[in-house]
C-alpha cells in the first residue's frame, strides 16, 4: 500500500516527535507511520483477543478539561487494550474548580510520573503550555479551536481504507469551520497527504485567510459538493459562538445541511463522514447519517481507537527503551 | 524652592527644544531649567554631572501606562506617566485621582487620566471637572471603546469645554468581541478568537466624526493599521483636532509573532500584518503619528502562564521605550530630535505639562543617554515588576546613563556597568 513517497526510516527516525500536540510540523511520511502503525490495531480490535500488554506497567492519564464523550472513551479503550493503567481526570472533580493553573496541574500531573498524559482543553494552545512542562509525551485530545490531530489521523485512515490513495481526492469539508479544531487539523493533514481539500461555510463561520493553508474557499456548499470523494461534514458549536452568526439553525440547514438530494451532487461512490457529535437534521440528515453504503461515522469511530493505540505506543517506545527507540 | 543644591551637567551635547544638538552645559536650580549652552559652567555650590559626550535629553513623557512601576521608568528614563484610569478600583472619581497624582512624587511624576465613564463602563459620564482639579491631565476611555455614539459623543462636548483632551481606545467592540488575535493566516493555524483589523479603522472614523461635531481634541492611544492612519492622516490635513499614539510592539512586530503561542505577544490591540507594521513605520516618518509611548503594563506569571486566550494582554513596555524608538533613528526612519519629540516633548504637549524638552523655563528633567549602547533585553532580569516583554532576549541599542528629576539624580548608572 504504501506509495515510495511515504517511505519512511527506521526506528524513531520513521517519528522523531517527543509527543503529539498538532498535525502541523508532522511529514507526510510521518503521518503515514502513524496510519500504517494503526492498521494492526484495526485487525486486532476486529478479533477476540483485544488486549495486549505492551504498555503494561505504564500509566496513562487523561486529563480532559472539556467535556467528551467520545474521545475520552476512545483513548480509555486505547490505553488499556495496550495494557496501560488509564486513569481519567475529569475537569468537574479536578483542581482546576478550586482556581488551580493550568501550569499547576501540569506539574502536579508530572510528580505522578505518568508515562503518557492526553489532554482536552478548551483554549487554543493550552496542550503545548503544559507538554512544554512535563516530561512525560502528551497527546493532544483537542485544544480550542486549534488542533485535534488524533481526529484528523482517524479519518485520514477510515478514507485510505476505503479510498486507498489520497493524491487528488477530492474532500469536501463543509460547517462551521471557524470554531472547528477538526478542520484544521484535517486540512493539515490531508493536504501534506495530497488531497484537494475544499471548505465550505458561511463568510461568518469561514476564518480569515484559510486558503493559505492550501485549501479552496466555498460558500456554496452545492458548488462544494460537485465531484467530491469525500464529504466531511462538521458540528454547529454554537457553545463557542459569541453573537450571532447564522440566523437560525432551519435557515443553517436550508444552505448547508446535507440531505440525500444533495449528496447526489458528490461523486456516486462519495464517502459521508462527520466527527461528531452530530445534529441530526441541521448540518446532516439522518437518512444521510445512517445511510448504510456511504456514512463512514461509526467507522471512524472504530479507527479512532485504533489510531489512538497506534499513537500511545509509538510515543511510549523511547519509555519502554524499545530497541531503536531507547 | 529645592532644598537641593542646584545642578549642573556639563560635557554634553545637548539635544535643544528646536531640535538641534550643542555641545555644553544644562544648570537647573529649584527644580527648573535656568541656562542652557556652551558658555554655561557650574557655579559654586553647584552638584556637577559630567555627561563626557553623551546625549542629554529631556526625560521621556510615557503616555498611557497601567502601573506605576518607578524602577522600570526610572531605567527606561522616563521621568512622568500618564496613568491609565483602568485601576482597582477605576480612577472615575477625585479622590483616587489626586491619590494617584501624589503617588510618585518626589522622583517621579504621575498624571492621571481620569475614566471617561463611571466604572469604565461606557455608559454614565464620570465626575471629570472634579477629576481635573484633582489632578487629573486628560480624559480616558480606557482598556475600551465606549460602544454607545451618544455617550461618546456627549463626551466630546462636555471635554472640549473644559479644554482637555480625550484618550480613546480605536477598536470597535462589537467586531473584536472575545478576539485576541487579529484576523489572517496566523490567527487561523493557532485556532485564536480573532478580529478583522477594520475594527480600528471604523472606531477611529466614527470617533473622529464626533469630534468633529463637537469640536474637541481627540487622541488615539494606539493606532496599528494602515486604515486606521490613513483616516488620522485625512483628519489632520483638513485641520481636525486629531492626534495619534502608538508602541514600540507595533513597529517592531506582527502577527508572526504570535506563532508559538507565546502570551508575551497578547497585546492589545492584537499584533497586526506586516504590511499594517510597516504603514506604522510610514506614519511615524510622515509625522501621521504623534507619540510613541511604553503601554507599560507589567504582568506577572498568574496572568500571563496561561493559555493564550485566557492570558491577559499587555507587556512591560517602560525600560524598552528608549533604545526601540533609538531603532527608528539608527534605521534613518526619524532623526534625533524628531525621536524626542514622539517621546517627551507631544506626550508632554498634550498633557499640558512644562516638560518633554530643554529649555530655560521648564522643569528639569533630564535623561543622559548613549544612543548607541549595546544591550540584551533580558526578561529574568528587567526592572520592571514583571519581566513580560516580547522583546526578550532581543540585542537593543540605546541606554539611559543618568536621569535627573526637578534637577535631582534619580538614576545614575556607572560609566562602563
Amino acid at each position: 500500500m504504501t506509495p515510495p513517497e511515504y517511505t519512511y526510516p527506521a526506528g524513531a527516525l520513521a517519528f522523531p516527535h517527543r509527543g503529539l500536540t498538532g498535525i502541523a510540523g508532522l511529514a507526510p511520511h510521518q503521518i503515514w507511520f502513524l496510519l500504517d502503525e494503526a492498521e494492526q490495531w484495526v485487525e486486532m480490535n476486529r478479533g477476540a483477543q483485544k488486549r495486549v500488554e505492551l504498555l503494561s506497567g505504564m500509566t496513562i492519564i487523561n486529563a480532559f478539561f472539556e467535556n467528551s464523550t467520545r474521545t475520552l472513551l476512545s483513548f480509555e479503550i486505547a490505553g488499556k487494550r495496550l495494557g496501560a493503567d488509564v486513569v481519567n481526570m475529569a475537569v468537574a472533580t479536578s483542581s482546576v474548580k478550586k482556581g488551580e493553573t493550568l501550569i499547576d496541574t501540569a506539574m502536579t500531573l508530572n510528580a505522578m510520573r505518568a508515562d503518557a498524559i492526553v489532554i482536552r482543553h478548551a483554549s487554543s494552545g493550552a496542550v503545548q503550555l503544559i507538554a512544554d512542562k512535563v516530561d512525560c509525551p502528551v497527546l493532544n485530545a483537542g485544544d480550542g479551536q486549534h488542533e485535534h490531530p488524533t481526529q484528523a489521523l482517524l479519518d485520514a485512515l477510515t478514507i485510505r481504507q476505503a479510498k486507498r490513495a489520497f493524491n487528488g481526492l477530492r474532500v469536501t469539508i463543509c460547517g462551521d469551520i471557524l470554531h472547528s479544531r477538526v478542520a484544521r487539523s484535517n486540512i493539515l493533514c490531508l493536504a501534506s497527504l495530497g488531497a484537494d481539500v475544499r471548505v465550505c461555510a458561511p463568510p461568518a463561520l469561514m476564518p480569515a485567510d484559510i486558503e493559505q493553508m492550501g485549501v479552496t474557499v466555498f460558500h456554496d456548499f452545492d458548488a462544494a459538493l460537485k465531484g467530491a470523494d469525500v464529504v466531511m461534514m462538521l458540528r454547529l458549536q454554537m457553545e463557542r459562538m459569541e453573537g450571532q452568526f447564522i440566523p437560525s439553525p432551519r435557515e443553517y440547514r436550508h444552505l448547508y445541511g446535507l440531505t440525500l438530494d444533495r449528496l447526489e451532487l458528490a461523486e456516486s461512490n462519495a464517502l459521508v463522514m462527520h466527527p461528531g457529535p452530530m445534529n441530526r437534521g441541521v448540518e446532516i440528515d439522518s437518512n444521510v447519517a445512517d445511510h448504510v453504503e456511504r456514512s463512514m461515522i461509526t467507522t471512524q469511530v472504530e479507527m479512532g481507537v485504533a489510531i489512538r493505540m497506534a499513537c500511545l505506543d509509538v510515543l511510549t517506545r523511547k519509555g519502554r527503551k524499545m530497541e531503536g527507540w531507547a | 524652592m529645592s532644598l537641593h543644591a542646584p545642578l549642573t551637567v556639563t560635557n554634553g551635547r545637548v539635544l535643544l527644544a528646536d531640535g538641534s544638538i550643542q555641545t555644553g552645559a544644562v544648570r537647573c536650580e529649584g527644580g527648573f531649567i535656568t541656562a542652557i549652552g556652551a558658555d554655561v559652567a557650574p557655579q559654586d555650590g553647584d552638584t556637577v554631572h559630567d555627561a563626557r559626550g553623551q546625549i542629554v535629553a529631556p526625560g521621556l513623557v510615557d503616555i498611557g501606562v497601567f502601573a506605576i512601576d518607578k524602577p522600570a521608568f526610572h531605567f527606561g528614563g522616563i521621568t512622568r506617566a500618564a496613568l491609565m484610569p483602568d485601576q482597582n478600583p477605576p480612577l472615575d472619581v477625585s479622590a483616587r485621582v489626586r491619590f494617584a497624582a501624589q503617588s510618585g512624587k518626589p522622583d517621579f511624576w504621575v498624571h492621571p487620566l481620569a475614566a471617561a465613564t463611571q466604572g469604565l463602563e461606557g455608559k454614565a459620564l464620570a465626575e471629570i471637572a472634579m477629576m481635573r482639579d484633582a489632578g487629573a491631565r486628560a480624559v480616558c476611555t480606557g482598556r475600551r471603546w465606549i460602544g454607545d455614539s451618544g455617550t461618546m459623543l456627549r463626551l466630546l462636548q462636555y471635554t472640549g469645554m473644559l479644554g482637555m483632551v480625550v484618550i480613546a481606545h480605536a477598536e470597535d467592540a462589537g467586531i473584536v468581541g472575545n478576539a485576541v488575535a487579529t484576523a489572517g493566516e496566523m490567527a487561523t493555524r493557532l485556532g485564536l478568537p480573532s478580529a478583522p483589523a477594520q475594527a480600528e479603522a471604523l472606531a477611529i472614523a466614527r470617533d473622529i466624526a464626533l469630534a468633529d461635531m463637537a469640536n474637541a481634541a481627540i487622541h488615539f492611544r494606539n493606532v496599528t493599521t494602515a486604515a486606521g492612519l490613513e483616516l488620522v492622516r485625512a483628519a489632520k490635513a483638513r485641520g481636525a483636532r486629531v492626534t495619534a499614539g502608538v508602541s514600540p510592539a507595533y513597529f517592531m512586530l506582527s502577527d508572526l509573532s504570535i506563532g508559538a503561542f507565546r502570551t508575551f505577544t497578547h497585546l492589545s490591540p492584537a499584533l497586526r500584518c506586516e504590511a499594517d507594521r510597516k504603514a506604522v513605520v510610514g506614519a511615524i516618518a510622515d509625522g501621521t503619528i504623534d507619540v510613541i509611548a511604553s503601554g507599560h503594563d507589567p504582568r506577572g506569571p498568574e496572568d500571563k502562564r496561561l493559555p493564550f486566550s485566557d492570558s491577559a494582554p499587555g507587556m512591560a513596555g517602560a525600560e524598552t521605550l528608549l533604545p526601540l524608538t533609538m531603532s527608528l533613528v539608527r534605521d534613518g526612519v526619524i532623526d534625533m530630535a524628531r525621536a524626542f519629540e514622539l517621546i517627551a516633548a507631544n506626550p508632554a504637549k498634550l498633557l499640558g505639562v512644562n516638560a518633554g524638552s530643554l529649555a530655560v523655563g521648564a522643569e528639569a528633567d533630564i535623561a543622559v543617554l548613549d544612543p548607541e549602547r549595546p544591550w540584551i533585553v533580558n526578561s529574568d532580569k528587567m526592572a520592571a515588576a514583571a519581566g513580560n516583554t516580547p522583546f526578550d532576549r532581543q540585542p537593543v541599542q540605546g541606554r539611559v546613563l543618568a536621569l535627573f528629576k526637578g534637577g535631582v539624580a534619580v538614576r545614575m548608572k556607572k560609566i562602563g556597568g
